[in-house]
């Protein structure tokens, strides 16, 4: 490739990337040049501003026709704009919590990586949205998954923390090689890397041995990424990591880590297996492969939810939590349907807003307390009740009651699952499964509001927990009272 | 004023109540107290003047709002897949239990100012929510609107209970939560396999798909969806044998918060019944009707011996609920004008009735501290006026002539002897039942030798006396004259007739 094509690619529509790759440099000079005595939350606010340039370059985008460059490894198209947006914004609210984070055991020493980690890994999840190639794809996750792994371990003397991130770092390459290997198959079968390619070539095939080789292939890459989405039973690495690592890294795991998993997901699953291998009646692959996703799902709801009720440690059980919620959005993609990626979308927006929230909570619960035990909020009311009313409504829309997202995140699912071919074993999972998480959520009410307080020091709230609560109670309710704003926005997308 | 949005004003207009409680004081206990009372008050006014302008011979479809609201399309398809609208009307059952509602907040809340000792302004603020929750749901014209505030109303009963309950109020706010939950889970079930198929949740619109036979509905599928319906609100209203959360709420929630749930909560379940059940699927209920009818008289008879057993009047009177629903069933049974007519009037009947006895539950174990039957003797020596209440309330539950008790389940008796005599004449026993235990618990309580639990407590007085008051005058109102509910029923029944083919 010579520099005249270089040069004519539109390299503007990469400039989210490069604004975060400008910035992440940037901060890694600094880090190394700042005496050592200068406090580096300087090189967290620089984070931030430069997730807010790249918000404001992205949304100066919206309206732009969707754009393809480098041989359409990299696409600007409705989809990548989109998750772009939830990944920009949960990265932003996870910076603040990082910012207000005071970890016990020294992470001063490692304090500039926590910021530009969380950059890197960012940039990872937001190539992966707009990539068109089996390639870029890979690399984005790779890129995500490896910064990941550091940010469990970053408190390097803390016991749990270095367990969680041995324990990620071995099940992530396990999976990230079997997720590889089930790409090669694709490869073999199709001759090249490229999604669209490889989608024409696939809808092609006819031949029955090959297309087994094409629902092994589809197994293997579903089963490496159900260990991103920590879906059962792949999901046994989640409760650890989450318990050991740090609060924000545990929270930006739960959001854009699960995200940015479900975004490759969807690339391949539509991209690659939709069409692939007809059968008669023209249907894909994918619709043979529905009844393995419908099981997934299902196990992952139940185990999810049931196992969450006997948590006592309030991260283990939003691990749980947020295992039960990858497999709502799993019932969401099982189904098919023609509002699936609508559904997702909203589903993992409001689920961004209302986990962020819930972690601010549980950082400045556990700064307090110095442990993370469910009974560690009880008689917060007492305490702050403003803080225990806002914990309150993010606790009843991840339990999705109306009037609040996560109640028009599972209605989308719903109208999809029974839109077209009706699943009512599913649905019927789901809802049941979702009376049987009130248990654990309410159990945190009952501390917050019913409890006496154990301890009755005031709470220390700073600034950046501030922000985060108040951007994900306000969207939190905004869009269960308004779920339209979502889905105009979706639909003024090019 | 616009008169479209006064509905809207109506349902939401606790809310500034609300509001305003957010920015008082947490200890200014009596200012908090007034201005919960009065919050209640702009919908009890509102609902009184929608009945005036029914009752003027206007058309309550004046009332009627419709605007879009939420929508479902997939990414790429521009034009909507399904939509929801926000839709309030009013028809005259709903007209009926709207004001129903609104008048036995006001009373709830004048309770509460008695009886509620600790953390006002959480318990007016959840009270308040729980009133919007309940306005809604009676309003609400089509089935997400109406689950939406159905689930509202759960979430502050859930505290209301667990905070402000006696000893094992958690585990009664918990067993209402769950219980309630999968009653609601089922609810939703059936709500989204109807829009999804029809491509919309109004509820008239779904009379008229439904009705029509080439709805893309099968018959079976039909039926599953009402037996689904009768789960779901079986759960609220209840029916045994989904009962059992209910007996822990009305032993364990205080005196205020009970008035609500008996008064109002359970109604749910049998509005939901003959809107959706019977509106939507009058063939199928018809098919039903024998195994319903046969669940109401078990309702009847099953409430009625347990309460003949029981100890503590609180209980008596949870078994007493679940036995006067079991009226309500059975007239709907009976599918015909006067047992459908008899079903709501006992829905209007109960709750009245059971507010008024709730309420005096409040005032004795306010004074004495216990609610057993057999510490509370004597009660007409220490509190006389309190215990002729008491004494009149028990009457109009055990239907006495001249009360709304009576109308409501002569009516209901009177359609299912006409369709299937043979239960009705075994629901008989559970009529003379009641009149056993009702007269066994009252008259333990008024009479008998003065216990000393009662000496030196005070009559009612007051404030109390205006709940006391209104409903007694209420309950005798439709007892002498029950056109004050048949007049705005009328068309209702009419359309529901229509439906069941009659």
């Amino acid at each position: 490739m010579d520099l005249e094509t270089l040069k004519s690619f539109n390299w503007s529509v990469m400039t989210p990337e490069f604004i975060i790759l400008g910035v992440t440099a940037l901060l890694t000079l600094l880090d190394l040049f700042l005496p050592k005595k200068q406090d580096r939350r300087i090189l967290g606010w620089i984070g931030i501003i430069g997730i807010f340039a790249a918000i404001i370059a992205l949304t100066s985008m919206l309206g732009t026709e969707a754009t393809s460059i480098l041989d359409d490894t990299f696409t600007l198209d409705a989809f990548g704009k989109a998750f772009k947006i939830i990944l920009l914004v949960g990265a932003a609210l996870v910076m603040f919590l990082a910012i207000s984070y005071e970890a016990k055991d020294g992470l001063e020493e490692y304090r500039g990586e926590f910021y530009y980690l969380f950059l890197t890994a960012l940039l990872g999840a937001m190539m992966m949205t707009s990539s068109g190639d089996l390639i870029t794809l890979f690399i984005g996750l790779e890129l995500l998954s490896i910064s990941s792994y550091i940010l469990a371990g970053i408190r390097k003397h803390n016991l749990k923390s270095n367990e969680s991130a041995m324990k990620y770092v071995i099940n992530g390459g396990i999976s990230t090689a079997i997720t590889l290997f089930g790409m090669s198959y694709v490869y073999g079968l199709s001759g090249t890397t490229n999604l669209f390619e490889i989608a024409n070539t696939l809808s092609a095939i006819s031949n029955g041995q090959q297309a087994y080789l094409l629902g092994l292939a589809f197994l293997m890459i579903f089963v490496g990424l159900s260990f991103k989405l920590a879906a059962a039973p792949f999901h046994m690495w989640a409760p650890d990591v989450y318990q050991g690592a740090p609060t924000p890294v545990t929270a930006f795991l739960s959001v854009i880590s699960k995200t940015a998993g479900f975004v490759i997901v969807i690339r391949i699953l539509i991209a690659v297996f939709y069409n692939a291998a007809p059968s008669a009646s023209g249907e894909g692959i994918l619709f043979k492969m529905h009844d393995y996703l419908a099981v997934i799902a299902a196990v992952t709801m139940i185990v999810g939810n049931v196992v969450a009720l006997k948590q006592t440690n309030i991260k283990r059980m939003f691990a749980y939590s947020s295992i039960a919620h990858a497999g709502y959005i799993l019932v969401a993609l099982t189904t098919l349907s023609s509002n699936m990626v609508y559904s997702i979308w909203f589903y993992l927006l409001a689920y961004m807003l209302m986990n962020l929230g819930a972690f601010a909570v549980i950082q400045v619960i556990s700064a307090q307390s110095g442990g993370e035990r469910i009974a560690d909020f009880a008689g917060l009311y007492r305490r702050s009740p403003v803080l225990a009313v806002l914990m309150g409504i993010l606790l009843v829309s991840l339990a999705g009651f109306p009037g609040t997202a996560g109640f028009i995140g599972k209605l989308n699912i719903f109208v999809g699952a029974f839109y077209g071919t009706p699943h009512y074993v599913l649905a019927s999972i789901m809802i049941a499964t979702t009376v049987v998480s009130y248990f654990y959520y309410f159990g945190v009410m009952t501390q917050m509001f019913l409890r006496p307080a154990t301890d009755e020091r005031k709470l220390n709230i700073p600034f950046g927990i501030v922000v985060v609560l108040l951007v994900a109670v306000v969207g939190s309710v905004l869009f269960g009272i308004m779920p339209n704003i979502a889905l105009d926005f979706l639909n003024n997308l090019k | 004023m616009n008169l479209h949005s006064i509905l809207s004003i109506l349902v939401f207009s606790p809310l500034l109540g609300m509001i305003v409680l957010a920015f008082m004081p947490k200890m200014a206990e009596k200012a908090i107290k007034l201005v919960g009372f009065l919050a209640t008050l702009p919908a009890l006014l509102l609902a009184l003047a929608a009945y005036l302008h029914f009752q003027w011979g206007k058309d309550l479809a004046d009332f009627a709002v419709s605007k879009n609201w939420i929508q479902f399309r997939g990414m790429n398809v521009q034009e909507p897949i399904y939509s929801v609208y926000y839709e309030l009307g009013l028809s005259g059952f709903q007209l009926l239990l709207v004001v129903l509602t609104a008048i036995v907040a006001t009373l709830s809340a004048i309770a509460a100012a008695r009886f509620v000792k600790k953390e006002w302004k959480g318990y007016f603020m959840l009270f308040l929510l729980l009133e919007i929750g309940m306005l809604g749901v009676f309003t609400a014209e089509n089935l997400i609107l109406f689950f939406i505030f159905f689930e509202v109303t759960l979430i502050p009963t859930f505290f209301l209970i667990g905070k402000w309950g006696y000893f094992e109020k958690e585990k009664a706010a918990y067993s209402f939560l769950i219980y309630n939950g999968l009653g609601s889970a089922v609810l939703l079930i059936v709500i989204m396999i109807l829009f999804a198929k029809t491509g919309t949740t109004n509820i008239d619109l779904l009379t008229k798909i439904m009705a029509d036979p080439s709805a893309p509905l099968s018959s079976d599928l039909k039926l599953g969806l009402l037996i689904a319906l009768l789960i779901a609100f079986g759960v609220k209203l209840p029916i045994f044998p989904l009962h059992s959360w209910m007996l822990k709420v009305h032993v364990q929630a205080p005196p205020s918060v009970v008035m609500i749930h008996s008064g109002i909560l359970l109604k749910i379940g049998a509005y939901g019944l003959i809107r959706f059940g019977m509106g939507i699927f009058p063939e199928q209920f018809e098919t039903l009707s024998v195994l319903i009818a046969v669940l109401g008289v078990i309702n009847l008879l099953y409430g009625a011996f347990l309460a003949f057993i029981q100890t503590d009047f609180k209980m008596v009177l949870a078994y007493s609920s679940i036995s006067h629903m079991g009226i309500v069933l059975i007239g709907l049974a009976a599918l015909n004008e006067a047992g459908v007519q008899g079903a709501i009037f006992q829905v209007i009947s109960h709750g009245l009735i059971s507010a008024l006895l709730f309420f005096l539950v409040g005032v004795l174990y306010e004074r004495t501290d216990t609610s057993l039957i057999e510490n509370l003797g004597g009660m007409a020596k220490g509190m006389p006026i309190a215990a002729g209440f008491l004494l009149a309330g028990g009457m109009a539950s055990l239907g006495l002539p001249g009360m709304s008790g009576f109308v409501s389940e002569f009516m209901a008796f009177l359609g299912l002897f006409q369709e299937l005599p043979w239960i009705a004449a075994v629901g008989t026993i559970g009529i003379i039942m009641t009149a056993a235990y009702l007269l066994r618990a009252v008259l333990g309580i008024t009479y008998g030798k003065a216990h000393r639990e009662f000496t030196g407590v005070l009559d009612l007085k007051g404030v109390e006396f205006v709940p006391v008051v209104v409903l007694m005058v209420l309950i005798v109102l439709i007892g002498v004259y029950p056109s004050v509910l048949s007049s705005p029923l009328q068309t209702t029944l009419e359309t529901i007739m229509l439906g069941l083919g009659g």
